[in-house]
């Protein structure tokens, strides 16, 4: 296990390594620093010395380093358009994403266990077969068309929910902003969440009917059958237990796409998190800002990637078993 | 008459295949629509009534005009104009052409990674093959989309929006068709290790046939139901990709609009009730996916491919 333990944590910090290669060269390649700082009017000799101050002129090696050095430290140079670190302005708007994760985690969570189980042990019903088909046209529908149809809908025709930003927030411990406390906030957050969550509940409920259905197979379940155990207890306990094994795997996995996702939800909702943000700079053409959001966002998916490697392999010994030796 | 006299076309007509899709409705159903599809994009220069691209043929007047079967609609604009007075019927069949187009291209371009990679991996097997296959991890744990829109986004702030624009049809195939190699690379690499150690295998190594030769010819044909399956799923997967990526403004531009930028080009409009700039490209988009989808699910199911599971 500590082997695997090593190794895995090697790797991490090789992709960590490769996508600050990745950042840094964008920094270097993306806008002009100095003006943005001084602006157009000055003259050539003046910028060149103020090139050679702020060490723009020194090789790819020694530039990246001090990058790296100052990144380690938090330092991930200031915003052009916030005029505040990047850093900053990224762990303010964290929250907001995290929440609209958080609501689409629930209603993921929430639905997929029960229909996933629902359709693996009555496959032949009629209510089975509409929601595998429901899922199957669940995951036709882009993300972006699901919030701009409920929008239409919810917010336009009928009048009935916000179609826009975050409303009422309220702060908890002096940093967090919640949208959960107050019925405004709550009522800001449905929308965004039901869209977040569409697009993966129907991969969730898919992949938890197959993985039970392979499960209720095996032998041991069918011991318990004839040692006369009930039957809810072989589900609920017995199979349900070793179908979520891989559906914690996919579920880490997914962590990237939840990513993707959430820009494309923000955007649709003016919803003022990292992705709507990372969008934003980029028009803007905020290279700090840019750089910033792609170091932090990679830094919590080869984290979260790990934890989840790990975590599987402590859980489930015949998987450890073989990617050790791998 | 044995079989060996059969022709090709003969023995697929009796085949499993055959025989499955003439007995499932929904396959059929599902094939019609996208064989419907696909001649309508092949023949769309002749079949709309408008050129979306000839800026002569757009009449600003003629903005936001409803469907024909509603109030206010001119008859010559069957679905209606969008915000720029471009009939949508006509930018809709466009529009999927380049869809269509952007997403077979991607796939194609992930198959021809994907199976030299996995044919390579698991032939020449040892360092090579846990390298290559460790990538593939790695790349796999990334979700394209979001690797897309990064990569994208950055192209798009490095070279401008209007160069982008012009290489845009380019860059979307090359990303979403670089991203997705691993899952052709583990099918076909685990195929290749089963079958290697086969006789059939020996028997043409001592004929003296050269490796390549044994990979794409005696070997790779066992995962070609596999490799069909995975291709249908990746064809509506891509399609989705390339419609977000176009929907944020980094895909194809607005006067070369795929599904996904008809689509954007509208949402701004449905608070004014124009909703059928959005939901009429929808519509189209979310039908073409789905019957892409319940195609493969059909052929996963007829197939039934042993699928490699990671």
């Amino acid at each position: 296990m500590f082997a695997y333990l090593v190794k895995r944590i090697f790797q991490a910090a090789a992709v960590m390594f490769v996508i600050s290669i990745i950042s840094f060269a964008i920094q270097d390649n993306l806008g002009d620093p100095l003006r943005e700082l001084v602006g157009q009017s000055v003259s050539e000799e003046v910028r060149n010395e103020l090139r050679e101050e702020m060490g723009l002129n020194d090789s790819f090696f020694v530039q990246y380093t001090r990058f790296a050095k100052k990144a380690i430290t938090g330092d991930l140079g200031t915003s052009y358009f916030f005029k505040e670190p990047a850093l900053t302005v990224i762990l303010k708007k964290l929250p907001a994403t995290l929440e609209l994760v958080l609501g689409a985690s629930i209603i993921i969570i929430g639905l997929s266990i029960p229909l996933g189980v629902y359709t693996a042990i009555r496959p032949k019903a009629v209510l089975s077969k509409a929601i595998m088909g429901l899922s199957i046209v669940g995951i036709s529908i882009p993300v972006f068309l699901t919030a701009i149809l409920m929008i239409y809908f919810f917010a336009v025709e009928m009048r009935l929910l916000p179609s826009y930003g975050r409303g009422d927030v309220v702060e908890v411990f002096g940093y967090w902003k919640t949208n959960f406390a107050t019925w405004d906030g709550f009522k800001h957050i449905i929308m965004p969440s039901i869209a977040l969550a569409s697009i993966m509940l129907p991969l969730f409920i898919r992949l938890i009917r197959s993985e039970m259905m392979e499960t209720l197979q095996s032998d041991y379940v069918r011991y318990a059958w004839a040692k006369g155990i009930k039957a809810k207890r072989i589900w609920f306990l017995h199979a349900l237990k070793n179908t979520m094994l891989p559906v914690i795997t996919v579920g880490g996995v997914q962590i990237g796409t939840m990513v993707a996702y959430t820009i494309l939800t923000e955007t649709v909702f003016q919803w003022p998190g990292m992705g709507f943000m990372f969008l934003e700079a980029v028009n803007r053409v905020d290279t700090p800002l840019i750089v910033a959001y792609l170091i932090i966002v990679g830094f919590i998916f080869v984290v979260t990637n790990t934890l989840v490697d790990l975590l599987y392999g402590l859980v489930n010994p015949t998987v450890k078993l073989a990617r050790m030796g791998a | 008459m044995s079989t060996d006299t059969l022709s090709r076309w003969a023995r697929f007509k009796s085949s499993n295949l055959v025989h499955d899709f003439i007995h499932n409705k929904v396959a059929m159903v599902s094939f019609l629509i996208f064989a419907a599809f696909v001649i309508a994009t092949v023949f769309a220069p002749l079949i709309a009534p408008f050129d979306p691209y000839d800026p002569l043929q757009i009449n600003i007047m003629n903005s936001e005009l409803p469907p024909s079967w509603q109030d206010g609609a001119d008859p010559q604009f069957v679905l209606g104009t969008d915000d720029q007075g471009r009939d949508l019927w006509s930018a809709i069949l466009y529009g999927t052409r380049i869809s269509l187009i952007i997403g077979i291209c991607a796939v194609a371009l992930q198959a021809f990674l994907g199976i030299t990679i996995g044919l390579l991996a698991g032939y020449v097997g040892g360092r090579t093959d846990s390298i290559l296959m460790r990538i593939a991890d790695i790349q796999l744990s990334f979700s394209t989309l979001m690797v897309a829109i990064i990569v994208l986004a950055v192209t798009k702030a490095l070279f401008g929006t209007q160069s982008f624009n012009e290489y845009a049809l380019f860059m979307l195939v090359l990303v979403i068709g670089i991203a997705e190699w691993p899952q052709y690379a583990r099918t076909v690499r685990a195929t290749v290790l089963a079958e290697k150690k086969k006789e059939y295998v020996d028997a043409a190594k001592v004929l003296g046939f050269g490796p390549i030769r044994i990979m794409l010819r005696h070997i790779l044909p066992n995962s070609v139901s596999p490799i069909f399956v995975i291709s249908t799923v990746q064809v509506a997967n891509a399609i989705i990709s390339e419609a977000s990526l176009s929907f944020l403004g980094l895909g194809m531009p607005v006067s070369q609009p795929s599904l996904g930028s008809l689509i954007a080009s509208g949402q701004d409009y449905i608070f004014s009730g124009s909703w059928w700039i959005t939901a009429i490209p929808g519509f189209f988009l979310v039908l073409l996916v789905l019957v892409i989808n319940l195609l493969g699910d059909w052929l996963r199911d007829v197939l039934n491919p042993k699928l490699y599971k990671g």
